[in-house]
């Protein structure tokens, strides 16, 4: 029994006295930073060169995204609640916290969807021109009986121009890692079903803080996502 | 160092706080995007500036980074650090922007 408690001991011991497990969730954040860092370069290299339409003055609503980045930073507080409840023991108010938190990410991949599917959709008013100087594809007959506008589908997906490819890639990444995210954390609430909690509560909510470290992580790329995308974004344009 | 030492957090209503803050800033930048277009280059800074106060408010309270091993930091702002690098680089080399 002794040599067994010793040996376990003896696992979790590590030079620096830090957990390997946190050291690595932290060296796994640093490469994460790389990764965003190179799309959103990506982004800004090619912004404004695509040769068509449309652009992000065209698609991109600052009013819900505003709502949509407020629903992020508030599962950021759920999650940092659940922490602070599992690391004092109280099971039950974790598992209140971690269901919140999941459920605000899912409600930010709703409106991610809602968003793309807007894009997608997207139908703009343009001006009849000069009937002689329409070309082969123009919608005539939106433009017959005196008519000075047509509406006409002006959506945008990732094989649109070179702003949908790399937007889609970039936020899409993104809701990619929030994806993760809520799995992560419901799997989290299903394990502490298990022996009423205590492997969560080992180590003082260790497992909880390595999910916490992720979801605060995804929640400051998106504050750079849409500072740079969307605010920023749209008022160069 | 002590294996197993847990620095002193935040307290919930400290993360409260926070989370205040975090509302009311996006709020201000929300506010801020629909000023007239005269006040490009001060609206630019502002949300640099506000965007960055959100991400030092997030990785130090939220992330401990402020209370735990500075290893952590290191890491972190290392990677960070070469992020920027990467993207300064790649913005240098397609001149874009300019």
């Amino acid at each position: 029994m002794e040599h067994a408690e010793a040996t376990q001991h003896a696992e979790h011991a590590t030079t620096t006295g830090i957990d390997h497990r946190k050291m690595l969730i932290w060296a796994f954040l640093g490469s994460e930073c790389m990764f965003f860092g190179s799309l959103i370069a990506t982004y800004l290299v090619y912004y404004g060169q695509s040769i068509s339409g449309p652009g992000p003055v065209d698609v991109l609503d600052i009013n819900t995204t505003t709502v949509s980045t407020f629903v992020l930073l508030m599962s950021s507080l759920m999650m940092v609640l659940s922490y602070s409840a599992i690391s004092k023991g109280d099971v039950k108010r974790f598992r209140v916290w971690i269901v919140c938190t999941a459920l605000l990410g899912a409600t930010f991949l709703g409106f991610q969807f809602f968003e793309f599917t807007e894009f997608a959709h997207h139908h703009q008013e343009f001006e009849c021109p000069p009937a002689l100087d329409r070309p082969a594809q123009y919608p005539d007959e939106a433009c017959m009986n005196g008519a000075t506008t047509y509406e006409a589908n002006y959506g945008l997906t990732p094989r649109t121009n070179l702003f949908g490819s790399t937007f889609f890639t970039l936020t899409g990444f993104h809701g990619a890692h929030v994806t993760v995210g809520v799995i992560w954390l419901l799997s989290l609430f299903g394990y502490s079903f298990r022996r009423k909690g205590e492997d969560l509560i080992r180590d003082g909510g260790l497992n909880v803080d390595l999910a916490a470290l992720y979801w605060h992580f995804v929640d400051i790329v998106w504050i750079v996502i849409f500072t740079v995308v969307y605010l920023i974004g749209v008022t160069v344009a | 160092m002590e294996h197993g030492r847990h620095p002193a957090h935040p307290t919930p209503m400290a993360y409260l706080k926070i989370a205040a803050i975090l509302a009311v800033v996006t709020f201000i930048e929300w506010a801020i995007f629909f000023a007239p277009e005269s006040m490009d280059f001060i609206k630019l800074t502002v949300f640099s500036v506000l965007s960055v106060l959100k991400f030092a408010l997030v990785a130090m309270f939220y992330m401990h980074l402020k209370f735990d091993e500075r290893l952590f930091s290191m890491f972190f702002v290392g990677g960070l650090a070469l992020a920027s690098g990467v993207i300064i680089a790649l913005l240098v080399l397609f001149q874009a922007l300019l």
